[in-house]
């Protein structure tokens, strides 16, 4: 069965190249980057050149780079590190309500240790303008945490004016990049962000691997205490292995970005076009052009995610919904609620998400099978009348 | 994480659609919480349920659950329609992921919604 991978968001094919790059490290380079000699110094120059590549993709300095296990990590050092080392400048933190639950769930567990946090609302694209943040920024605000890119429906916030606004202001501005590093241009220094989350299998590097970019000056306390390393900001051996493949995959990512994005973007956008002309009554998600290269994001009307996805795969497509079913609560997506949808379209949505590797034949193999698909699932449904 | 009967009903659902002449009908569960099942029965002279067909709005649990009980139910009587348990039908599937077993709970109760308009509408009858 022909077979196509839809679900880029999700996680990544891992590239040879970076296997490659990654392999020696897992065999005969396998020194702790922390000893003196010859065998730790190997590896600890690997270390090194990795975290020069991180830092060169978004316009950083090696020093300001912290590797982690991956976003969520980064996410919660960020977020629960600034709110306790300057506390004495405030306790309220500003986010919106479509970010990723590890930013939600940290500013949620910093409620209940009694930080005010403010939940700004999106409009029904998943935007939030600077404007909104200027307003809720307080003189006890000490933090803006904002995602670059939403993950569910791809839409891109406007995170340079945030951060100029946040540096005049003097707030600590945060953006959980995940989903935009190795897709979207960044540049720290001209869009004014203090820390940036990000994570490795996003732009087809190794699982388990991530890192947060802090702004030379700030200090940040270490989430994981214990050893000295990444200068006493993340306790723990360094996944060098990781490590290495993640700047091997930052560094192909963000070769050519622009041209791969454009090819990306041309994929994409033959399903949006094409898929309410083959499929009635369906509602695209997330703004029409503010949003990732590689996200399509639809509700198909009177009919329910998971059966799409499930049914989807049986004909060798993977892709992801924001249904309840798969969300693994009785609610749906908390950012399609949270754009107005109704519970009924936020059960029915599909998010496709492609990757350099997507081909046209993939996508038309899409537009063959989904609207089979969606008219099969709305003949068995009691809220479909034709 | 569905078995192999599951997913064969889901792919393959046993009556499914709004049956002819149908003298029962019930509809259970809501959009909010992602499920609703809609359950149709003609129901002979003899108490027998002759016919029955489903829609369903949900997962694949949803739709393979409803499509198990109308095949369980079909040539029964309406009593032993009645006595339909959602562990009979998460059994006659071979088994469902817990998080799906309301599924089977829904499709009990919209087999005894139809029984009871059933009734409901006999009762309006004879008046």
């Amino acid at each position: 069965m022909k077979r196509v991978y839809l679900d880029n968001a999700a996680t990544t094919r891992l590239v040879p190249e970076v296997l490659e790059a990654m392999m020696p490290y897992m065999t005969e380079i396998y020194g702790n980057p922390s000893s003196p000699h010859y065998f730790g110094q190997q590896a600890g120059m690997a270390v090194d050149k990795a975290r020069a590549q991180v830092a060169k993709a978004i316009n950083a300095e090696s020093g300001e780079i912290i590797f982690t296990s991956g976003g969520s990590e980064a996410d919660n050092t960020a977020i629960r590190g600034i709110a306790e080392r300057y506390k004495n400048r405030g306790r309220h933190i500003i986010t919106t309500a479509v970010e990723h639950h590890a930013v939600l769930h940290t500013c949620q567990l910093l409620e209940k240790q009694g930080y005010e946090v403010t939940y700004l609302p999106v409009d029904e694209y998943g935007m939030v303008t600077a404007e909104q943040v200027k307003n809720a920024i307080r003189p006890d605000t000490v933090l803006v945490t904002i995602m670059f890119a939403n993950n569910e429906v791809g839409t891109v916030m406007p995170i340079a004016e945030i951060g100029k606004l946040c540096r005049e202001k003097g707030v600590f501005f945060h953006t959980d990049a995940v989903q935009a590093v190795g897709h979207l241009p960044i540049d720290v220094k001209e869009m004014n962000i203090d820390l940036l989350s990000m994570s490795a299998h996003k732009f087809h590097g190794p699982k388990g691997i991530g890192c947060l970019y802090v702004r030379k000056g700030i200090i940040i306390p270490a989430l994981i205490a214990g050893g000295a390393q990444e200068k006493n900001r993340r306790a723990g051996t360094e996944n060098v292995p990781g490590i290495v493949g993640m700047g091997k995959a930052i560094e192909l990512a963000c070769t050519d970005l622009e041209q791969k994005a454009e090819k990306i973007r041309t994929l994409r956008d033959k399903l949006i076009r094409e898929i309410p002309k083959l499929i009635p009554e369906v509602k695209l998600n997330g703004h029409p052009t503010i949003r990732l290269p590689n996200n399509v994001n639809f509700s198909i009307k009177y009919i329910e995610g998971e059966s799409i996805l499930l049914m989807l795969d049986l004909n060798g497509i993977a892709a992801s919904s924001g249904s309840a079913c798969t969300s693994g609560s009785l609610d749906p997506s908390h950012v399609l609620l949270a754009m107005g949808l109704t519970h009924e379209v936020a059960h029915g949505s599909l998010r496709m998400t492609l990757s350099d590797e997507t081909t046209e034949e993939d996508i038309d193999y899409v537009l063959e099978v989904l609207p089979k698909v969606a008219e099969r699932l709305r003949k068995m449904s009691p809220l479909y009348h034709e | 994480m569905y078995s192999e009967k599951v997913l064969d009903h889901f792919q393959n659902p046993r009556n499914m659609g709004e049956i002819e002449n149908y003298n029962g009908m019930g509809m259970v569960g809501n959009a909010k919480c992602g499920d609703i099942m809609q359950m149709f029965i003609r129901v002979n002279d003899d108490g027998i349920i002759e016919d029955v067909g489903f829609k369903t709005f949900g997962c694949g649990a949803a739709v393979a659950t409803s499509s198990m009980a109308t095949e369980m139910i079909k040539g029964k009587s309406i009593d032993e329609a009645l006595k339909l348990s959602n562990s009979a039908v998460v059994e006659a599937l071979e088994g469902l992921p817990p998080v799906k077993i309301h599924c089977s709970v829904l499709a009990e109760e919209a087999v005894k919604a139809a029984v009871d308009d059933y009734y409901k509408r006999k009762a309006e009858k004879k008046d």
